[in-house]
């Protein structure tokens, strides 16, 4: 039962919220509003926050200058790729692991999460190697595989946590109707499973599409994402902000969207379930 | 019933996410510890030779490894301390009745999904610019000097930068968890006469702890190794003033290509992220029982 709350208290703490919430946000509306601006008002003081001439020309010099669809491609194929992967591999472990578990399946789900607290920097050193010999430096391939292995643990931990919410009950009745294994996994499990399956995705496509370490260390130009193709902005050749945050604003905006879905599934995910 | 059958289905199907696993942690830790052993420069192929423990020596001793660590510590510990203590009250502000809150919500939310090497340079570039940064146009406004951010306090910025791409996570989990809260407990206490002051000490911040204490340690996972950031804004400078064990590891590898002591400091850094993660897998595995 919800709780009588005063006017004024719901006044009160409804400015503050959008108040708090506006700050918060600021330096990314004043980026999305910087890449509408020619270089010259970007960089105006004192500062125009919407009455100034308004301009598209940023994002079009963005491409033709640096290629942007190539970086964006590069971007999709990536987190896309990894994602995947991954989901393939998961799958049947998560599977396994919630509808048949045995003694040891929380000591595998420990060790798994284990992986993930590995910092990348200590392994650093024999990937930058091994990708040297293998030709893997620089290539979508490398940067799959990389992303994979490392969001492997989590992927496989949100559908665990999922496939565990799935009542078993539904599981034998099925087989008591004599519904074969191959039989119960399509027509039982999946339906039910799709809305788990959809919001570990999400989550593991956002990761992926902002994963900063692998991706800067071990890409340079033909395989390079959208991370490094903004990380190219630092060096201070001139001032190019209004493009930066044109290119800024063309790299975030999907995954924005894509975010602001999956708020719920980014907490259970994150988290490893320990808070949901 | 779990049959002979559908066992060793179970076990062939858990195969081959285990094994990758179990691969991609074994033979890179093992390399790493095995070129910690040598001396070994990419510029100088060929005239590897083992030294013991001669890398690490010079990676603990060298002055560059106390102030990154210095460095990694202060970072995490003001970015963890100021997530923590706006991300309480806010989650508590979110927790009210706020009219068009789905909204402020996603405001809010919305820092943590930007790549870091867009967030930091839209800080550096549109905000802390001191002659052009809206920072700086701010602070005249107030008749104030403008700051050189990355040059007179180039760790707080990078703190703030980080801070604000975290704040949203901790906020996020806490008002989870504060939305998980029973209503009737709180009411109770309200009816009893509790103040609203005694009901947060004595029920909100109780209920709280368990979601702090995971927030603590995941943010801490992810802070030890902060690296995007600082490539982009200070490349570990002025100096070594924003350098983190992170960076120094990847200065020393892809920079002065000096694998053996690159490899030292990795394992460095491992041992400190485990020291975290011990903590963290046993209040997963409790929670996994329950």
């Amino acid at each position: 039962m919800a709780r009588m709350v005063t006017t004024q208290r719901k006044v009160i703490s409804t400015v503050a919220a959008w108040l708090v919430g506006f700050l918060i946000f600021f330096p990314i509306l004043w980026m999305v509003l910087a890449s509408f601006k020619t270089e010259l008002e970007a960089f105006a003081i004192p500062p125009s926050f919407l009455f100034f001439h308004w301009t598209t020309e940023n994002y079009v010099t963005v491409q033709e200058r640096s290629d942007y669809f190539h970086h964006a491609l590069n971007s999709i194929i990536i987190a896309g790729g990894s994602t995947l992967i991954a989901m393939l591999i998961a799958i049947p472990a998560a599977w396994s692991m919630a509808f048949s578990p045995t003694k040891r399946t929380k000591d595998i789900l420990l060790w798994m999460l284990s992986t993930k607290m590995m910092p990348p920097v200590g392994v650093m050193v024999p990937i930058y190697l091994i990708y040297r010999n293998f030709g893997l430096l620089d290539t979508r391939t490398g940067l799959v595989l990389i992303l994979c292995l490392g969001n492997l643990p989590i992927v496989v931990w949100m559908l665990f946590t999922y496939f565990k919410e799935i009542p078993k009950d539904i599981l034998e009745a099925a087989r008591m109707d004599g519904a074969t294994i191959g039989r119960e996994l399509v027509y039982v499990l999946t339906p039910m499973a799709v809305p788990g399956l959809a919001s570990t995705m999400l989550l593991n496509l956002i990761l992926a599409w902002n994963e900063a370490f692998w991706t800067l260390n071990l890409s340079t130009l033909e395989a390079a994402p959208l991370t490094v193709f903004i990380a190219s902005y630092s060096s201070p050749e001139g001032l190019f902000w209004a493009k930066l945050s044109a290119a800024s604003t063309l790299a975030i905006a999907p995954i924005l969207v894509l975010g602001w879905f999956s708020q719920r599934q980014l907490v259970r995910g994150l988290t490893f379930g320990a808070v949901k | 019933m779990a049959t002979q059958q559908t066992q060793l289905l179970a076990r062939t199907l858990l195969t081959p996410a285990v094994a990758l696993l179990f691969i991609w942690m074994i033979v890179p830790l093992a390399l790493t510890i095995y070129f910690a052993t040598l001396h070994y420069n990419l510029l100088d192929p060929g005239s590897e030779t083992f030294v013991g423990l001669e890398n690490f020596r010079y990676f603990l001793t060298d002055p560059a490894f106390l102030a990154s660590l210095q460095n990694t510590l202060v970072l995490v510990g003001s970015v963890l301390a100021i997530t923590i203590l706006l991300g309480v009250p806010l989650a508590l502000l979110l927790d009210q009745q706020v009219v068009g809150l789905s909204i402020v919500r996603l405001m809010v939310i919305a820092p943590f999904f930007v790549m870091p090497t867009v967030s930091a340079l839209v800080w550096k570039n549109l905000l802390m610019h001191p002659v052009s940064g809206l920072f700086a146009w701010i602070a005249h406004l107030f008749g104030l000097p403008a700051i050189d951010w990355f040059n007179d306090a180039p760790l707080f910025s990078v703190i703030l930068i980080v801070a604000w791409q975290w704040l949203p996570f901790a906020t996020l989990i806490l008002l989870t968890a504060l939305q998980s809260l029973d209503e009737e407990q709180k009411e109770a206490a309200e009816m009893d006469g509790a103040s609203a002051v005694s009901t947060f000490i004595y029920i909100t911040l109780p209920h709280l702890a368990r979601p702090i204490t995971v927030v603590i340690l995941i943010e801490t996972i992810f802070l030890l190794t902060v690296f995007a950031e600082i490539f982009v804004t200070t490349g570990g400078g002025p100096g070594l003033q924003t350098t983190n064990i992170a960076f120094l590891i990847y200065s020393q590898a892809l920079i002065q290509y000096d694998v053996g002591s690159a490899s030292a400091g990795g394992l460095v850094a491992v041992v400190l992220a485990n020291i975290v993660a011990f903590f963290l897998v046993r209040i997963v595995g409790r929670n996994l029982e329950a």
